[in-house]
């Protein structure tokens, strides 16, 4: 499998495969990054009845078709979680899960993410908080872990734990967190008890916008864009429901083509340059 | 000048004098492969004058218990044999350069 691209797109909803499909029809080399197709917000509309040329249908089939439309394209899909990305100065390094990719551009289309941390969790991040279970895990073999989630993914990632000797204390429910520790986490809330452990995995489906890309400006909850949907950050790119109200699938659509030909032309005018 | 692997018996040894930037890492880990190329450039832009090292922390837990390292990769800046400054996940060339100083 290829590591390089020249776009990466992180996100398969509405704004990710209308993203893709327009930067390969300009001849880019495309990848979108995303978790599988049940997990998006699509997923769950239960009727999309104002999208331009195409009937009524639930947000499954709809979901589907977009699936099958990528996959059906020169683009490729990457199943996972973008979990950082890193500016290397003419390219960018993105890491999902416990692998890395490297992009000329990045277009960010992951949907409406959980910007709200628990108290501690971005303090200790890297400190005994992480991510993901499978980068991290090794760490604490024969350690007493805490692992927040109710996806499969999450269930999964118990048991990997598990296989490698971490004791895991597993919650699903919603229920208050906090992580708390001082140079390093030490103990988990969750509700009104404390459990000390040697680390918490939080396992989401979409990683927070401003872990992601740290420094990227932001307002009211959303990524601010200026023409052309550009970001803060020269190179990133973004669309859809991260960009802000409304969320629609017909803007995420038209905003993904717009991100894709604006990263097209970010890519040409870096080539020309050399 | 070219980048050490360090274990625990010769580190105190290594970077007991200058600046050394330690890149703690292991096999299982993807995103250590973005960050060694990164060492490979800044080691040849540097020319020696900061040494830069790697731990593997598989090979050397002691080493990765004695500085804390709770994720990877972590990177590790050592002024005359005392911990400076610590990252946790890759670092760009220019955050790196910003850690050395």
């Amino acid at each position: 499998m290829q590591t390089s691209y020249d776009i990466l797109v992180i996100g398969g909803g509405a704004a990710g495969v209308s993203a893709a499909l327009t930067a390969v029809n300009r001849g880019k080399t495309v990848a979108v990054i995303s978790n599988p197709v049940e997990t998006g917000s699509i997923w769950r509309a239960e009727k999309i009845t104002n999208y331009p040329g195409c009937p009524e249908m639930s947000g499954s089939d709809l979901a589907l078709l977009l699936r099958r439309q990528l996959a059906e394209s020169r683009a490729e899909l990457i199943t996972g979680r973008a979990l950082s990305v890193i500016p290397m100065g003419e390219t960018f390094g993105v890491a999902v899960e416990n692998d890395y990719y490297s992009c000329s551009a990045v277009i960010l289309a992951a949907g409406i993410t959980r910007e709200k941390l628990y108290p501690g969790e971005a303090e200790l991040l890297g400190r005994g908080v992480s991510y993901c279970a499978t980068c991290d895990g090794m760490l604490y073999r024969g350690k007493t872990v805490a692992l927040i989630g109710s996806s499969e993914e999450a269930e999964r990632d118990a048991d990997f734990l598990r296989s490698i000797g971490c004791t895991v204390l597993a919650f699903k429910e919603n229920l208050r967190y906090a992580v708390i520790g001082r140079d390093r986490a030490e103990a988990l809330i969750a509700g009104d008890k404390e459990y000390p452990v040697d680390g918490v995995f939080i396992i989401k489906d979409t990683v927070s916008v401003t872990t992601l890309v740290p420094g990227l400006a932001r307002e009211d909850n959303a990524i601010m864009t200026a023409r052309g949907m550009t970001t803060s950050v020269p190179g990133v790119f973004a669309a859809g429901d991260c960009t802000g109200k409304p969320y629609q699938f017909a803007k995420a659509v038209g905003e993904g083509n717009v991100a894709a030909l604006s990263a097209c032309d970010y890519i040409d005018k870096i080539k020309e340059k050399v | 000048m070219a980048i050490t692997h360090l274990k625990t018996a010769d580190f105190d040894n290594a970077v007991r004098e200058g600046v050394t930037l330690v890149d703690f890492w292991a096999t299982w880990c993807g995103p250590c492969r973005m960050q060694a190329p990164i060492l490979e450039a800044l080691d040849k832009e540097l020319q020696g004058s900061v040494k830069i090292a790697k731990v593997d922390v598989d090979e050397e837990p002691e080493l990765a218990q004695r500085f804390g390292i709770m994720s990877i990769p972590t990177l590790l800046v050592i002024r005359d044999g005392e911990a400076a400054d610590k990252r946790v996940g890759v670092q760009n060339a220019e955050q790196l350069k910003a850690m050395i100083g």
